[in-house]
């Protein structure tokens, strides 16, 4: 199905299922481990050997010597196969660095081999045995190093640089001119569940379970990698321990699992271990942003400039902070533009929300900074500077915009009318301090595809290789399936994450939620005209409900209709991009902080999202998917922050003692709100993801409740004691 | 993680004649982690989990005996602890989680190493894993190490909670020879500063010496605190920590966690304590030399010793 025109009433619309806050299908098998993860597929494996990769432990430079005959003697080791040993066509789609380096290296930690042994302890103890030697290069490792070369650039095929109007001249004759500058620092997705792949080979067919968002992707990759027909490559990823952007490719653990278990004959799995993670993969790259906004003497946006810079490997994609800048805020002259400069870091690439997770985060607290200089409440200022069209693209109206209903609703839940000067709000030791911020990121949708079938007991069984990384996608497919065909969530099987069933849009930029529940939508309406059609009914007319099956005055139970045999279809939709419409996702992020006027330790006190994205349908796990995004976003506000050690080019920080996340005691109480409302424009199901959404914006109304609490504004992220005692007043 | 043998034993005197040669190991929450990334590869490893040591005993001097394998959770929940040792329940419950609280021991705690990153990652320098091998933390990432008490050799810092509440308490550890001889160690010298020669020292124990107790003196009385400062509110190791005893009379006990190779007091120091948090802080870092990193922690320091004497003052009005 072209989806091209808006959707028209549907099953979905009746919502018994679909929209109902049903608790996860998939919820039981995890919470009773029986969930199988990438890395604990043993069983029906006899033979299974362990790889462990040998990290490369310079940033740039060659390899001039790799001595394995130490760790080939090890008790228990197999075999070690380094570069030399592999013909890897490419690198992983999506991917720019290579999986597996040598002689050149190009980041630190780069997989440079793999010790093989009948046990991960051999193969780990083996792994220290191997002797590399190195001519290191001098590299780039620091941003402010290479700001002033950076070149303008676009991400992911986007534009580097979008102007409308006369951005210079309209800021230079603004009555009110804002100019600031504003720093994010790199993010590791950190994510539970580390990399993990085993792989099979039978003749010349390759299996592999791994970890991962995408799967066609993944087949696509590794096909060509390995020069092999993608016919012969079988991927499976049916549970999965979070990616956050992280695992839409794949990475060295699949690629040397292959490889190993191609020359060993045997299965072969490779656990990437935690301290590898941070810098052997990919990472969230730091910003450096600049916000120039103009303003009448009244707050009407008049120019809006919005500048990034940031640093990635040759041939890398910038960090596209100004993404939804071009989409957020009105203004007819306006400046938007990315800069990548070269670094010699470990590869920069799409992590949760990318670009706009931190370029919300300089927009909101210039926006912030700019309300206060024009004697406007934050709130009334963004409000009067909404935008019902696409403010960069004025021809397109957004489809489902409601960012104003957000905020007005979210400061009248929040009590956002107690809010007080900077600096003035005290409760014993504590400065306490309220921030707000807009959260905007792009409603995206993808190709999907899915096949449904009528089993002879009754039952439903949808498969489709769409991911659930642990946002709930079991839960959804199970409920559109039922809500399609009239059974409820129990009587629904969801497979997922297999090659073998029909390509779906994946899990990534917050589409897979809407766009793979539309393909099975289209796969159930193929399935009801099979049904029907068995039945003699009138497909267009026949309501499903209840294991039902009814049109005019017939009545039919569905098994009827598989008295002969199961009935199945398939379904796929396809979007056409939209000369008309622009499709986004909108909220407000509210927070109060407590602040230790002594030690300057920042304690978010409570939280609230307001968010907007069209039907959804699932209220318990769309939640999760915002309050675990809401955390995401405390831990760019206040912890999380991978250090460069310039001297060696690495993210000296790689382990979780020290980049911190927010653990339990962080979080406190957070509340979600989601509006009662459809997107008939967006797809069949009206309805559009929310993942991505619950992050834009955190950190802004974070450090916009800092500054109300202490007085003193911080441009940079995260803010640490250190930022924030430099600002308060001396207590002794 | 290399091979070694493993040895089971289920008393002191077992374990000292495992000989010289071997690491001990009990709760297994820092070796463990050491021998999984290769900064330590013991040959062999004594088992102590049956070996006893496990109680909290009066002495007859009035104070209690903490035998070596007592768990950090037992530790700080026991009454007596809890009633005339407050500082100490509260440095440990300050420190990791419950489940590791579960397994560490009290030994095992005070025998922690640094959090230094450049000392996890053995593709680097550092003198405390590599003998001679250099120290890569100087002029490095030092956020989190020591500003004072180092040396060009090492900035390592003691990153444990316990034994900074000890060290206000005056606690005395209980050490064992495996010549059969026993003798103390003030908590005070227990931990080494790194000086100016190589090996870079971390406790004041010979080869093959045990910890069999750590010994607390009678109650000092006074209103006890621990006030932990750190990024995030919980699991995280102390970026600066106040350990306070503090008499009605305004007089008392300080020690500082985080800011180097050892719980950080001073007789002077405690003298000052009337004088407020800056003269304090002022005997405490005389003579640190803070890297660009870190030198935020003097200040910080210096304001969570006067978040405790203003608590302290309240408390007293």
């Amino acid at each position: 199905m072209k989806f091209d025109a808006p959707m028209g009433d549907t099953p979905i619309d009746t919502g018994r299922v679909v929209g109902r806050p049903h608790a996860r299908v998939d919820g039981p098998l995890k919470t009773t481990g029986r969930a199988t993860y990438a890395a604990e597929w043993h069983d029906g494996l006899p033979g299974l050997l362990h790889g462990f990769i040998i990290p490369a432990t310079i940033a740039k430079g060659t390899v001039t010597a790799i001595d394995t005959a130490d760790a080939k003697g090890a008790a228990g080791v197999v075999d070690v196969l380094t570069f030399e040993d592999f013909d890897i066509n490419g690198t992983a789609n999506g991917k720019t660095v290579k999986l597996v380096g040598g002689p050149q290296v190009q980041h630190y930690h780069q997989a440079l081999g793999l010790v093989i042994a009948e046990t991960f302890e051999a193969a780990r103890a083996a792994a220290d045995l191997v002797n590399v030697d190195y001519e290191a290069e001098a590299g780039a490792f620091s941003l402010d190093g290479v700001r002033a070369d950076a070149k303008v650039c676009g991400a992911f095929g986007g534009p580097g640089e979008t102007r409308l109007g006369d951005f210079e001249a309209a800021f230079e004759a603004a009555e009110v001119q804002f100019d600031e500058e504003y720093r994010t620092a790199a993010h590791s997705p950190a994510m539970i569940e580390p990399f993990a792949s085993i792989a099979q080979w039978e003749g010349d067919g390759l299996t592999l379970w791994t970890a991962n968002q995408m799967i066609a992707t993944t087949v696509g990759s590794m096909a060509s990698m390995l020069q092999i027909d993608e016919s012969r490559v079988h991927v499976l990823s049916p549970y999965i321990g979070g990616g956050f952007g992280a695992k839409l490719w794949a990475h060295a653990d699949a690629i040397l699992a292959a490889l190993a278990a191609r020359k060993t004959g045997h299965p072969v799995k490779v656990v990437m271990p935690r301290g590898l993670i941070f810098n052997n993969t990919i990472n969230r790259p730091e910003t450096i942003q600049r916000l120039r906004i103009g303003t009448r003497a009244d707050g009407t946006i008049e120019a809006f400039g919005h500048e990034g810079w940031s640093g990635n490997v040759e041939g890398g994609n910038p960090e596209s902070t100004v993404l939804s800048s071009r989409s957020v805020y009105a203004g007819p002259n306006r400046l938007m533009a990315d800069h990548m400069g070269h670094l010699d870091l470990p590869e920069g690439n799409a992590m949760r929300a990318p670009g706009d997770a931190v370029g919300s985060i300089a927009v909101e607290i210039a926006m912030d900074e700019l309300a206060e200089k024009l004697g406007l409440d934050p709130i009334d200022f963004r409000v009067m500077n909404d935008s019902q069209v696409d403010p960069s693209q004025p021809k397109k109206t957004f489809s489902n915009r409601h960012l104003v209903r957000c905020l007005q609703d979210g400061a009248e839940r929040f009590g956002w009318s107690e809010r007080q000067a900077p600096g003035t709000r005290r409760e014993g030791k504590w400065l306490v301090g309220m921030g707000v911020a807009t959260a905007y990121r792009a409603a995206l949708r993808s190709t999907s595809g899915a096949a449904v079938r009528l089993e002879t007991n009754g039952r439903v069984t949808v498969e489709t290789d769409m991911t659930d990384i642990g946002t709930g996608s079991y839960t959804i497919l199970a409920q559109t399936a039922g809500e399609m065909l009239g059974v409820p969530v129990d009587r629904v099987d969801v497979r997922l994450g297999d090659s073998a069933f029909p390509k779906s849009s994946g899990s990534g930029g917050q589409w897979g939620a809407s766009s793979s529940t539309s393909g099975l939508y289209v796969a159930c309406v193929n399935l009801r005209r099979e049904i029907a059609q068995r039945l003699s009914l009138d497909a267009e007319r026949a309501e499903f409900d209840d294991g039902e099956v009814r049109s005019g005055n017939r009545v039919c139970s569905l098994l009827d209709a598989v008295a002969e045999g199961p009935l199945s279809a398939e379904g796929s939709i396809d979007f056409g991009q939209s000369d008309t419409h622009a499709f986004g996702t909108f909220g407000a992020h509210f927070v109060e902080v407590g602040v230790d006027s002594y030690t300057g330790e920042v304690r978010v006190r409570r939280m609230l999202a307001v968010c907007s994205a069209g039907r959804i349908l699932n209220p318990v796990s769309a939640r999760s998917q915002v309050i675990g995004a809401m955390t995401m976003g405390v831990g760019a506000a206040l912890s999380e922050k991978l250090v460069v050690d310039e001297r060696y080019g690495c993210f000296i920080n790689h382990d979780l003692a020290l980049y911190e996340v927010p653990v339990h005691a962080d979080i406190p109480h957070q509340d979600v709100v989601f509006l009662d409302d459809v997107d008939p424009y967006g797809n069949p199901m009206k309805a559009h993801g929310v993942g991505e959404l619950g992050l834009c914006g955190v950190g802004g109304a974070i450090a916009n409740a800092v500054y109300n609490a202490t007085g003193h504004r911080l441009r940079k992220v995260p803010m640490v004691v250190e930022d924030i005692i430099a600002g308060l007043p001396d207590p002794v | 993680m290399k091979a070694f043998t493993y040895d089971r034993v289920t008393s002191a005197e077992e374990a000292l004649a495992a000989g010289a040669g071997a690491s001990f190991v009990a709760g297994g929450t820092n070796l463990l982690d050491h021998m999984k990334l290769q900064i330590v590869t013991p040959d062999r490893l004594v088992d102590l989990n049956r070996a006893g040591m496990d109680a909290i005993e009066p002495t007859a001097e009035g104070g209690l005996r903490i035998g070596a394998l007592v768990r950090n959770s037992d530790l700080a929940a026991d009454s007596r602890i809890i009633a005339d040792y407050a500082v100490l329940a509260r440095a440990i419950l300050a420190g990791a989680s419950g489940q590791i609280r579960n397994r560490a021991t009290t030994a095992g705690n005070l025998m922690q190493r640094t959090r230094c990153p450049y000392f996890y990652d053995t593709a680097l320098a550092c003198n405390k894993r590599e003998p001679g091998s250099g120290c890569s933390a100087q002029d490095g990432h030092s956020r989190t190490l020591a500003v004072i008490g180092t040396s060009e050799l090492c900035l390592c810092q003691n990153p444990g909670d316990m034994a900074v509440a000890l060290r206000v308490l005056d606690a005395v550890v209980e050490v064992a020879s495996p010549a059969g001889a026993t003798r103390t160690i003030p908590i005070a010298e227990f931990h080494q500063l790194p000086g100016d020669s190589l090996p870079v020292r971390e406790f004041a124990l010979e080869k093959g010496e045990l910890i069999t107790a750590v010994v607390l003196p009678p109650p000092a009385g006074g209103t006890h605190y621990y006030r932990k400062v750190r990024d995030r509110s919980s699991y995280a190791f102390a970026l600066v920590s106040v350990a306070a005893v503090i008499q009605p009379d305004g007089i008392g006990r300080i020690a500082l966690g985080g800011v180097a190779p050892r719980p950080w007091a001073s007789d002077d120091a405690d003298a000052a304590i009337p004088q407020g948090a800056k003269a304090v802080a002022a005997a405490l870092f005389e003579g640190a030399r803070p890297q660009e990193d870190n030198a935020f922690k003097i200040d910080l320091a210096t304001r969570t010793i006067a978040a405790v004497l203003a608590e302290a003052k309240e408390a007293r009005a």
